[in-house]
C-alpha cells in the first residue's frame, strides 16, 4: 500500500495537485477525489470499479484522509478534495496508539470547543479520565500547549495539522475498554520481542544435520514403504474402495491366524513397526519369554499406560509399576542403570504422569538395540516370514457394471461393549444390512 | 492486528496468575529498540546458520528417483447427508468409519464404506470447525464457535440421545480450530482461536498443558508419529509453524516462511519432517533434523489457498485441498505436480488419508465428503 502512495505522490508521475477550497480557506496540495481515481486507472491499467475499491481501502487505512466531511472515510469520485497523510501518521510506522496521546488529543478537542466531542469520544474521554487520573493534570497541560502552539500557525496549516491528526486517531483509535491498557502497550511489545530472542536463541544452540544426509533418508523411507503404499502400489488382493470387497480388510485384522507377507515384513522396517501392531508386539513378546527378558515389554507396556491413562489412575498406576518392576526383589524387575534408577525412586515420591519417562525411555533403546536386531534374526521370525500369505490379486469382474453389495461390519463401539458384557458372546455377526437401505437418524 | 494482540496478552495476563508461563520477567532496563535490534540480530544469524548446512535442494538428490507415472484417481464414494458446508473429519482405526461436522452444527457417523450414516448429533453451536475420532472408536470429539471441545460417546442403543451424554473437555476463550485425541482415548490436545494450544485430560477435563507462543489464531494441529511420541507441530494466522514439546509445554521449533496464513499441517510418515498448506497457494515441506524449510509445492496456476494436506503412505506423495475446489496431487521428491483432480463442486475443506493408506477422504463447502482412490 505505501508503494503506491509513494508513488502517487512523486511529482512528476503523481496525481495532479491543486489548491483547494474548503468553505473560504483555501488548503494547498490536495487532489480531487476524481483526480485520485483517474490516476489508479492510469497507472495500474485497472478498471473504474477496481480504481474505485482501491482507491476506497487507501482511505480506509488513513493513507488519504478527506478534507470535507471527515468522519466519512470514503472516496469520492467527485472533486470533494482529499489530502495524502503525511507519513508521521502512517498506520505502519506508529505501533500502537498510546493511550496517553489519546488522552491529549481528546481533552484538546474538548478545550478548544465544548461540544466537539462526539458520543464514544466522551465515553472514552471519561474512562480516560478515571483511569489515568493521576497523570490528568500532565494531559491537560499537553493539551493546552498543543493548542497554543497551533494558534500561532497560519489557518491553513492549522486545518491541514487538525485534519491530520483527525484522520488518524478516527482509524487508530486505541480501545480504551480494556484494564490495564497503558500497561500492556509496551509490555505486550517488549514480551514478544524477549520471546522471539529466547526462541531464536536456542534455535542457534541446536544442532543441526546436514540437508544432504536429512534428504537421502526421505529417498530411502519412500523406497522401503513403496509396495506398502496401496495408492503408489496397489493393495492386495484389491482395494476395497474401488472392487468393493473387503477381503483386503479381513486379511489384515489383529486377530487373523495367518498374516500377510507384507505385514512380516514391514516389522522389520523399525521398532516402532513391530510395536505398532498388535500382532508383531505379541510376537515379539513370545520371543522375549524365550530369552527370559519379556519384563521389559511388560515395562514398556505398563509405562505407556501410565502415560496415555485416566488422571485420577495415576497414583495407583505408578505403586503398580514400581511394585512390578522396579522394587527390589520385585516379580519382574527390570535392569535400569544406577543413575535413572536413582531419580525415578527419588520421583516416585511426588508421582505424575510422565515420572516413569526416562526408564522407559531406558528399556526402549534396550529392547530396540539388542532383543529386536536378534529378533529379526531368529527362526520366530523367519518362520513367520515363511508362512505369511500372499494373497492373489482378484481378477477384475467380467461385468464391471454389476456392483457387489457392500457389507457392514460391527461398530468398534459394539464390539468393546460386547467384550464387556458377556451376553453377547460373538461380539455381533455382519449387521447384514445391504448397501440399499440407510439407517434412519 | 494489535486489538487482537491486546486481546491475546489479556489473557495470558489472567492465565500467567495462573500457571507459571515461560515468560520470562522482563528486565527492566532493557528498552524497546534494544530488544527488537536483538532479535532481528538473532534472526539473521539463524538463517545465516541454517544456510550454511544446506548443501543440495531436494529435487536435486531425487534426481535418481523414477518419475511417477499417469494418476488415475476418482471419487469412489459420495456421502451426502450434512445440510451445510463439511468443515472437518476424521478416520477411525478400523478403516471405514469417519466423523464429519459442518457448519449448521451437525457432526455424523459415517460407515464410509456402505455410505450409512450411524450416529448423528446436533451441536448447540454452528461452525463446527474440528472433530476427531477416538482411538478405540467408541467416542467423538468435536467443537467450533462454542469455544469448547466436547467428547460424545458412541452409543449402541440407536433411540438414545447422544448429546445427553455429552462430556464438556476443553475451554478456550475463542473458537475451537482442531482437537486430535493423543494415544488413547483419555486425552485431547486442541488448538484455538485465542493464539493457544492446550492438553486436556477427557475424564476430569483438567487442562494438563498450555502451550503459548503463536501470536495469532491457531488453525491446525498434528502429533508426531515419533518414537518417544512426545511432540506436535501448530500452524497459525501469525504464518508461523511451531513444534512444542508436550511434556514441558516449550515451543521447540519455529518456522516462519510461509507468506499467508497457515491452514493445515501433517507430519511425514517419519516424524522427521512435516508439511504445511497455507492461504499463500503453496504447500511447503519443513525438515526437523535440518531445521529448515526444504521444499515448495507451488505452481503459477494454483492461486488459492490449501486448505489441507497429508501425505500417502509412503510419503511420496501429497495431496492438497485447495479453495478452487481441487485437489492437487503432488510428488514430495520431485517438487512436480502429479495430477489434479476434479469432482467437488466447492471449496475443499478437510483432507485425510485412510489410516490403512488405501484411501483419502475430503470433505468440501458444497455439503458433500468424498472417498477417492
Amino acid at each position: 500500500m505505501e508503494r503506491v502512495i509513494v508513488a502517487m505522490q512523486d511529482p512528476d508521475m503523481g496525481v495532479k495537485m491543486r489548491n483547494q477550497r474548503l468553505l473560504i480557506t483555501v488548503i494547498p496540495h490536495a487532489m480531487t477525489g476524481n483526480d485520485v481515481i483517474e490516476w489508479l486507472i492510469q497507472k495500474y491499467n485497472i478498471t473504474e470499479e477496481e480504481a474505485r475499491h482501491l482507491g476506497g481501502l487507501l482511505v480506509q487505512y488513513g493513507y488519504i484522509y478527506p478534507l470535507r466531511d471527515p468522519r466519512s472515510l470514503l472516496l469520492r469520485s467527485d472533486d470533494s478534495p482529499y489530502r495524502f497523510q503525511t507519513p508521521y501518521f502512517w498506520t505502519s510506522s506508529r505501533w500502537p496508539a498510546s493511550e496517553l496521546d489519546y488522552a491529549i488529543y481528546l481533552a484538546k478537542k474538548n478545550i478548544r470547543k465544548q461540544g466537539e466531542l462526539v458520543d464514544y469520544e466522551k465515553e472514552n474521554y471519561s474512562i480516560l479520565h478515571k483511569r489515568i487520573n493521576h497523570t490528568w493534570d500532565f494531559v491537560v497541560m499537553q493539551a493546552r500547549e498543543q493548542l497554543r502552539a497551533s494558534k500561532q500557525r497560519r489557518k491553513a496549516d492549522r486545518i491541514v495539522l487538525e485534519c491530520q491528526e483527525q484522520a488518524y486517531w478516527l482509524i487508530n483509535k486505541p480501545c480504551v475498554n480494556m484494564p490495564l491498557y497503558y500497561h500492556y502497550t509496551t509490555t505486550i511489545q517488549l514480551r514478544y520481542y524477549y520471546y522471539t530472542t529466547i526462541i531464536h536463541r536456542r534455535a542457534l544452540g541446536r544442532n543441526r544435520v546436514k540437508s544432504s544426509i536429512c534428504l537421502e533418508s526421505f529417498m530411502k523411507y519412500s523406497e522401503q514403504y513403496l509396495h506398502h503404499d496401496p495408492i503408489m502400489s496397489g493393495c492386495l488382493p484389491s482395494n476395497p474402495w474401488i472392487s468393493d470387497d473387503t477381503a483386503h480388510w479381513t486379511i489384515n485384522t489383529d486377530m487373523v491366524g495367518t498374516p500377510t507377507r507384507l505385514r512380516v515384513e514391514r516389522w522389520s522396517f523399525s521398532f516402532m513397526e513391530l510395536l505398532n501392531d498388535s500382532m508383531g508386539r505379541r510376537e515379539f513378546m513370545i520371543y522375549l519369554e524365550k530369552e527370559f527378558s519379556a519384563e521389559n515389554l511388560c515395562f514398556w507396556v505398563a509405562c505407556e499406560d501410565l502415560r496415555h491413562g485416566e488422571s485420577s489412575k495415576i497414583i495407583l498406576k505408578v505403586e503398580e509399576v514400581y511394585k512390578n518392576f522396579l522394587a527390589p526383589g520385585a516379580a519382574r524387575w527390570v535392569n535400569i542403570d544406577s543413575k535413572t534408577m536413582e531419580r525415578t525412586l527419588e520421583g516416585i515420591k511426588r508421582p505424575h504422569r510422565f515420572i516413569m519417562d526416562d526408564a522407559q525411555m531406558h528399556i526402549y533403546f534396550l529392547m530396540k538395540k539388542d532383543s529386536y536386531p536378534r529378533y529379526l534374526k531368529s527362526e520366530l521370525y523367519k518362520n513367520m516370514l515363511a508362512k505369511a500369505i500372499v494373497p492373489q490379486e482378484t481378477k477384475k469382474s467380467v461385468f464391471p457394471f454389476m456392483r457387489r453389495q457392500r457389507h457392514s461390519s460391527p461398530s468398534p463401539a459394539m464390539v468393546t461393549q460386547a467384550t464387556e458384557d458377556d451376553g453377547k458372546a460373538k461380539g455381533a455377526g455382519p449387521t447384514g444390512t445391504s448397501s440399499t437401505t440407510n439407517s434412519q437418524i | 492486528d494489535f486489538l487482537h494482540i491486546c486481546k491475546q496478552c489479556f489473557i495470558l495476563w489472567l492465565r500467567e496468575k495462573q500457571f507459571s508461563l515461560f515468560f520470562c520477567e522482563v528486565q527492566p532496563n532493557e528498552t524497546l529498540t534494544n530488544l527488537k535490534a536483538e532479535s532481528d540480530t538473532l534472526k539473521t544469524k539463524l538463517e545465516d546458520e541454517r544456510a550454511k548446512l544446506h548443501d543440495v535442494e531436494l529435487h536435486q538428490v531425487a534426481e535418481k528417483v523414477d518419475g511417477l507415472g499417469q494418476f488415475i484417481m476418482k471419487t469412489r464414494r459420495t456421502l451426502k447427508g450434512h445440510g451445510n458446508k463439511v468443515l472437518c473429519m476424521d478416520w477411525c482405526k478400523d478403516k471405514r468409519r469417519i466423523v464429519s461436522s459442518s457448519q449448521d452444527g451437525k457432526v455424523i457417523v459415517w460407515d464410509a464404506f456402505t455410505t450409512n450414516k450411524e450416529h448423528a448429533v446436533t451441536m448447540p453451536c454452528t461452525w463446527v470447525m474440528a472433530c476427531a475420532y477416538a482411538p478405540s472408536g467408541c467416542a467423538v470429539a468435536c467443537g467450533g464457535l462454542d469455544n469448547k471441545c466436547s467428547v460424545y460417546p458412541l452409543s449402541l442403543d440407536k433411540n438414545e440421545n447422544l448429546a445427553a451424554k455429552k462430556k464438556s473437555v476443553a475451554m478456550h476463550t475463542n473458537y475451537l480450530s482442531a482437537c486430535s485425541f493423543t494415544n488413547s482415548d483419555m486425552q485431547i490436545l486442541t488448538s484455538s482461536g485465542d493464539g493457544t494450544c492446550a492438553l486436556w485430560d477427557v475424564e476430569s477435563g483438567q487442562l494438563l498443558q498450555s502451550f503459548h507462543g503463536h501470536t495469532a489464531d491457531v488453525l491446525c494441529l498434528d502429533l508426531a508419529p515419533s518414537e518417544t511420541g512426545n511432540t506436535f507441530v501448530s500452524g497459525g494466522c501469525d504464518k508461523k509453524a511451531n513444534v512444542w514439546d508436550m511434556r514441558s509445554g516449550q515451543c521447540i521449533q519455529s518456522f516462519e516462511t510461509h507468506e499467508s496464513d497457515i491452514n493445515s499441517v501433517r507430519y511425514y510418515p517419519s516424524g522427521d519432517a512435516f508439511a504445511s498448506g497455507s492461504d499463500d497457494a503453496t504447500c511447503r515441506l519443513y525438515d526437523l533434523r535440518a531445521d529448515r524449510e526444504v521444499a515448495i509445492y507451488s505452481k503459477e496456476s494454483i492461486i488459492f489457498g490449501a486448505s489441507s494436506v497429508d501425505f500417502s503412505l509412503s510419503g511420496r506423495l501429497l495431496f492438497g485441498g485447495y479453495n478452487d475446489y481441487t485437489i492437487n496431487v503432488w510428488d514430495v521428491l520431485k517438487g512436480t505436480r502429479v495430477s489434479i483432480l476434479f469432482g467437488h463442486e466447492n471449496r475443499v475443506s478437510t483432507l485425510r488419508l485412510s489410516p490403512d493408506g488405501t484411501a483419502f477422504c475430503t470433505g468440501s463447502w458444497d455439503h458433500t465428503l468424498r472417498i477417492w482412490a
